[in-house]
């Protein structure tokens, strides 16, 4: 096969992290090429690279043999690399033609040639299967069209090399089926693709290479029929890690419960009609694909939205006027969904964001005034009990990494004892170790007697913690099942929204 | 309450209207120009003071008329680069960065014409842009006289308005100007250049906001004075968001203000012992009234404000 | 060229970015002098002179001052939160009429101290409610404040020209559009004999330790800061936004409007609607080059009143037009606004 693509030597720093250490691949043509890893591992960093986003410290790119200009995405475009971003580069506001269209014609030309660019498009989604309404505005898509959009405008750039940055983290498992699908089918044509992942089952399914990275480097390269999820795993992880799993034990209590809670907002309905029970000492898993409530509920259970129907009541006394600081106050601890725009103040000390939710309780202030000095012991023993690395009360929490911000808010919940956790992605963009962490402290909880709520887009993490599990689609809950009872067929079918058939059969 | 309603009849309080909005249409697409492109731009109040000055000044100093709106549109173009360098690639507060430069052009316009003008008794005049009588049309009653006799710089914020709706509907550019308000991110990844594209307009918005400025001195009125345009620029970005970022509902809304204004300014004539300061109010409580009605179902440029850095994530 | 953000902002740095800003500024202004056939060290030196150089000149200058000081607060208070109260100018001159009609017809005639105290309380007040409307506009139907409270600058300021043209008219006043006075006793106390210098500065002073005192000890203070960094994660932490922000336009109108009732008892004694030259927009430069911090918004009140007390010395001695105080001020907001920027960021590569 003729390499159509090749990365030589690619090194990448930012500031003191070294993100590419002398990284190199190629590609051929006709291939589809996984590109795996962790979070951190340096996967989408190289990527960025290859499509010109940033410019390397060292090393080429060449494709069909020609060296690339780095740094300008427009020759990536040119030479018929395209790419479709994790975080879609869209505009809401726009139509899809427009958005297909930007940046496709000469800027000064003195009308754009809408009609022509209209057939093109079409043309295009016809003949790879990817049907799209030109006029419709953007926002108004599901993600899953949003998607086919965006890798419409890397095919209608005439791409032959298509990149693709974790391109299944917002698609249920049938849509994802399909995707692959069409991918295989752009690689018949000749077209080359190479698709980021963590995702094991994905990788060995629709890849026909697999090149791992770890650590910013290159630590394997395998052809995906001489592999096995399991070596690919331990290739990806280095130093086996091992996740902490869940012992068996009864749970007690109902503590936590909602009777058909409806949460609308505008015009939307976000939350519709939705039923769970928590009890104490076990976990209750949310799975669903990114996007159908998972939000709302993290928001309902925060105390930052209140059902516009039903009851949520904690140990059977209604919650739903509550906010944030008096759930704190019943029991009810919290880990955001974002860590960076929810859970911290990146620009406050560790000892402010540590104590900022608790700051009018009288441990922390009196008579309006704060009490600096208890509130500075308090971060000092979280730091020491939670093992926040590089830290120091005073220390600007922007400064820590990502897994010791987690630490430092689970810690936070942690701290006041609470009989309620509700986690809304708790491990989202960690590695592997800081999972584990995170998981062995929630397991904990759960054994000391805490009911846990765990929202989770991570499959393996919800069945992994999870006593029970329930799917939410579209802003419903599916009934819960025993997590022993959960297999993926099962499972794959609740979270697209198929559990009245199931119940019925 | 006859003589109320009667006022509307005349062809001076339309003629009037026209006069009024054409700093405000040049204005308004100006600001309208730069948000579509993400960036909000609070000089347009010292862009048009000093527009108003370099204007007048130039034609004071021998130049011609059209000169005058040159050299105005020149500055705010030089006055709007500044902005843009300190908002795009530095990625500054756009507040702080738009009052600074409101604060600079208009304390410079002062300064300079303080500097370069000898001012007796009676500030100096310059002869202004007179009526330009469209051949024909102008003999239509009541609208010749007041759509069709108007100076040239009033057809010329028409014709913009027109020129500006066509470019940002219609051309590559105008999308990617509106791409770039929208989401720079999807501007980049498609091998242009946000930064150059809101650099661009915001040179070119402010342009626009210079010539407003002008007109007050080169065709309103005859001479300058520092404390001229009177809010007339925080009144254009009220203007624009009234406008859900349209330019064709900027002229509207331009026109719609200036109409307001004119029926005041008769109206103190006709209702006598009401404080004149009542009426001189009226505009501005009317913009906060306009902006509460609009500002929920406003469909807001999404990056507007929001600094683009290259590679920052 | 890109940018990338320092992990640690180096203390020495921080210190001596207004000073940067500040040398910055005058170099660049020193072109539009030198544009007017004079040395900018000539007139540089004239300014220092005539802010500086006598009893006189210095307690004028911080008579100056004394207004910057509060208004440089109110908008430091305010940005720090992320509200854009750029509406100082009309809440000081919310506060001065208020203090001159209350102290002409309400408290005339009672006890000196208690009547001071509640006519600048008053003048507070009535600064307070004037930023209220344009926050509760944002809270309640999201309009940006930036424009309303500018708007309203006008309209506060044509209310003022109503009310001495009419019902607060001073009729000794020769025809003057100017509010009746407030009795002498009810006036701020000299604090340098045989010069203009009132007590109004210790209130400024007062109130530049009250508020440090607020931003940085209490609970509220914090969550001013929590909610104008991070909304998002303010609101997560159960700080109630509207709250907060309320109580920040409270404070900050209120110390606008302190510093219009202060300029009217303690420099003028009545209101006119030429009493401030600008106080409203010249608290936002002296916040900008504070850093928002409450000390530093006392030196850089000095610095503004110097360049502007200066200016109209250097004028009458060179020819220079004063205006160029205004050019000053602009230049040092804008350079300070960048070095802020190489405070936080770096040049990578």
């Amino acid at each position: 096969m003729t390499p159509v693509l090749e990365l030589e030597a690619i090194t990448k720093r930012f500031g003191p992290l070294l993100a590419n250490d002398g990284i190199s691949l190629s590609l051929g043509e006709g291939e589809v090429l996984a590109l795996l890893g962790e979070n951190g591992a340096g996967k989408t960093t190289l990527m960025n690279i290859l499509f010109g986003h940033y410019r390397p410290d060292s090393g080429e790119v060449r494709v069909m043999g020609r060296p690339l200009l780095p740094g300008r995405p427009r020759a990536a475009l040119a030479a018929g690399v395209g790419m479709v971003h994790q975080h879609f580069t869209l505009a809401g506001n726009l139509s899809v033609l427009e958005n297909v269209m930007i940046g496709s014609e000469p800027l000064l030309r003195f009308r754009s040639r809408r009609a022509e660019a209209r057939a093109r498009l079409l043309s295009l989604a016809e003949r790879f299967g990817l049907p799209v309404t030109p006029e419709a505005r953007v926002g108004d898509l599901s993600v899953g069209e949003r998607q086919r959009v965006e890798i419409l405008k890397a095919l209608y750039r005439q791409a032959r090399i298509l990149i693709l940055d974790e391109p299944t983290a917002v698609l249920a498992r049938p849509e994802a089926e399909r995707l692959f699908e069409t991918l295989r089918g752009m690689a018949r044509e000749g077209l080359s693709v190479i698709f980021i992942s963590h995702k094991l089952h994905e990788v060995m399914a629709a890849s026909d290479r697999v090149v791992v990275l770890r650590a910013g480097r290159m630590v394997a390269e395998r052809a995906t029929r001489d592999t096995t999820p399991a070596e690919l795993a331990e290739l990806m992880v280095g130093s086996r890690v091992v996740r902490p799993r869940r012992d068996r034990r009864a749970s007690g209590d109902v503590v936590l419960e909602a009777q058909a809670v409806t949460l609308r907002e505008g015009e939307t309905t976000r939350l519709d009609c939705i039923d769970f029970t928590l009890r104490a000492g076990e976990i209750l898993g949310i799975v669903g694909v990114s996007g159908n409530g998972q939000a709302a509920l993290g928001r309902l259970l925060s105390g930052l939205a209140r059902p516009t129907e039903g009851r949520l009541l904690l140990d059977g006394q209604d919650l739903s006027a509550l906010g944030p600081r008096t759930l704190g106050r019943a029991g009810l601890g919290r880990i955001p969904e974002d860590r960076h725009a929810e859970g911290v103040i990146g620009d406050l000390p560790v000892w402010e964001n540590a104590t900022l939710e608790r700051l009018r309780e009288p441990a922390f202030s009196s008579g309006g005034f704060v009490r600096r000095g208890a509130a500075r012991t308090h971060a000092q023993s979280l730091i020491e009990r939670f093992d926040i690395r590089g830290a120091t009360p005073d220390t600007r929490t922007r400064l820590l990494s990502g897994g010791n911000m987690q630490k430092l808010i689970l810690g936070r919940v942690l701290a006041s004892g609470p009989r309620v956790i509700v986690a809304n992605q708790p491990t989202r963009g960690l590695d592997e170790g800081a999972i584990a962490s995170v998981h062995a402290r929630l397991l904990e909880a759960r054994a000391q007697g805490a009911a846990v709520l765990l929202i989770s887009e991570e499959l393996e993490e919800a069945v992994g913690l999870s006593d029970r599990l329930q799917a939410i689609v579209k802003g419903r809950l599916s009934a819960p099942i025993a997590a022993e009872e959960a297999d993926a067929r099962r499972l794959g079918l609740m979270m697209a929204g198929v559990w009245d058939a199931q119940n019925a059969a | 309450m006859n003589d109320l309603l009667g006022l509307f009849l005349t062809a001076s309080l339309w003629a009037a209207v026209l006069n009024i909005a054409t700093p405000l249409i040049f204005g308004t697409l100006g600001a309208l120009l730069c948000e579509r492109a993400g960036v909000l731009n609070l000089g347009i109040e010292g862009i048009m003071t000093m527009g108003a000055m370099i204007g007048w000044l130039t034609v004071y100093g021998g130049g011609g008329l059209w000169t005058g709106l040159l050299v105005a549109a020149a500055a705010g173009a030089l006055l709007g680069l500044l902005h843009a360098g300190l908002t795009v690639p530095l990625g500054l507060s756009q507040h702080v960065a738009g009052l600074g430069i409101t604060l600079l052009a208009s304390a410079l316009a002062a300064y300079l014409y303080r500097l370069l003008v000898e001012i007796g008794d009676l500030p100096p005049t310059i002869v202004p842009f007179q009526p330009l009588r469209i051949p024909g049309l102008s003999d239509i009653p009541f609208l010749g006289e007041v759509l069709f006799s108007r100076t040239p710089p009033t057809y010329l914020a028409l014709v913009a308005a027109l020129v500006l709706g066509l470019v940002l509907a219609r051309t590559p550019l105008g999308l990617a100007v509106r791409m770039t308000g929208e989401n720079p991110h999807a501007v980049e990844a498609q091998g242009l250049d946000p930064v150059r594209i809101r650099i661009g307009a915001v040179v070119a918005g402010s342009a626009l906001m210079g010539v407003g400025g002008a007109f007050l001195t080169t065709a309103a009125f005859n001479s300058f004075f520092p404390a001229m345009v009177q809010g007339r620029g925080w009144i254009c970005i009220a203007l624009v968001v009234f406008a859900s970022w349209r330019p064709g509902r900027a002229l509207l809304g331009a026109l719609l203000f200036a109409l307001f204004d004119a029926y005041q300014l008769r109206l103190q004539a006709v209702v006598p012992g009401v404080p004149y300061q009542l009426f001189l109010m009226a505009p501005y409580l009317l913009s906060i009234l306009a902006l509460t009605v609009v500002a929920r179902r406003a469909q807001v440029p999404e990056a507007l404000m929001a600094p683009y850095r290259r590679g920052e994530r | 060229m890109r940018l990338e953000r320092r992990s640690h902002v180096p203390l020495a740095l921080a210190a001596t970015t207004p000073l940067a800003a500040v040398a910055a500024a005058l170099v660049l202004a020193g072109a539009f002098i030198a544009l007017a056939g004079v040395s900018p060290l000539t007139a540089y030196a004239e300014m220092l002179r005539g802010a500086l150089g006598s009893r006189l000149s210095l307690t004028e200058m911080l008579t100056r001052a004394t207004p910057l000081m509060l208004t440089g607060l109110a908008a430091a208070v305010a940005f720090r939160a992320r509200v854009w109260n750029i509406g100082a100018e009309g809440q000081f001159y919310a506060g001065a009429l208020l203090a001159a009609w209350a102290g002409h017809s309400l408290l005339a005639g009672w006890p000196a101290p208690l009547a001071i105290a509640l006519l600048m309380l008053g003048g507070m007040v009535a600064g307070a409610l004037l930023l209220l409307g344009p926050l509760a506009l944002r809270l309640g139907f999201g309009v940006d404040e930036v424009v309303t409270t500018l708007l309203l600058n006008f309209v506060v300021v044509l209310f003022v020209g109503l009310m001495i043209e009419g019902p607060l008219k001073d009729p000794m006043a020769f025809g003057w559009p100017q509010s009746v006075p407030v009795p002498g006793d009810l006036r701020l106390p000299d604090l340098v004999p045989r010069s203009r210098l009132h007590v109004g500065l210790l209130v400024a002073l007062a109130a530049a330790a009250v508020v440090w005192l607020i931003n940085a000890r209490t609970v509220w203070g914090r969550e001013m800061k929590a909610a104008g960094l991070s909304p998002r994660a303010a609101a997560f932490a159960g700080v109630s936004l509207p709250r907060t922000l309320v109580g920040v336009a409270l404070l900050s109108g209120g110390l606008a409007g302190l510093a219009g009732a202060v300029e009217v008892l303690g420099s003028t004694g009545y209101v006119t609607t030429t009493l401030s030259p600008g106080f409203g927009y010249a608290g936002i430069v002296v916040a900008m080059l504070a850093a928002l911090h409450p000390a530093g918004v006392v030196a850089a009140a000095v610095f503004v009143a110097t360049i502007f007390v200066g200016a109209d010395a250097m004028s009458r001695a060179t020819g220079v037009p004063s205006f160029i105080a205004d050019v000053i001020m602009a230049l040092a907001l804008l350079s300070m606004l960048v070095a802020l920027l190489f405070t936080t960021h770096r040049i990578a590569r």
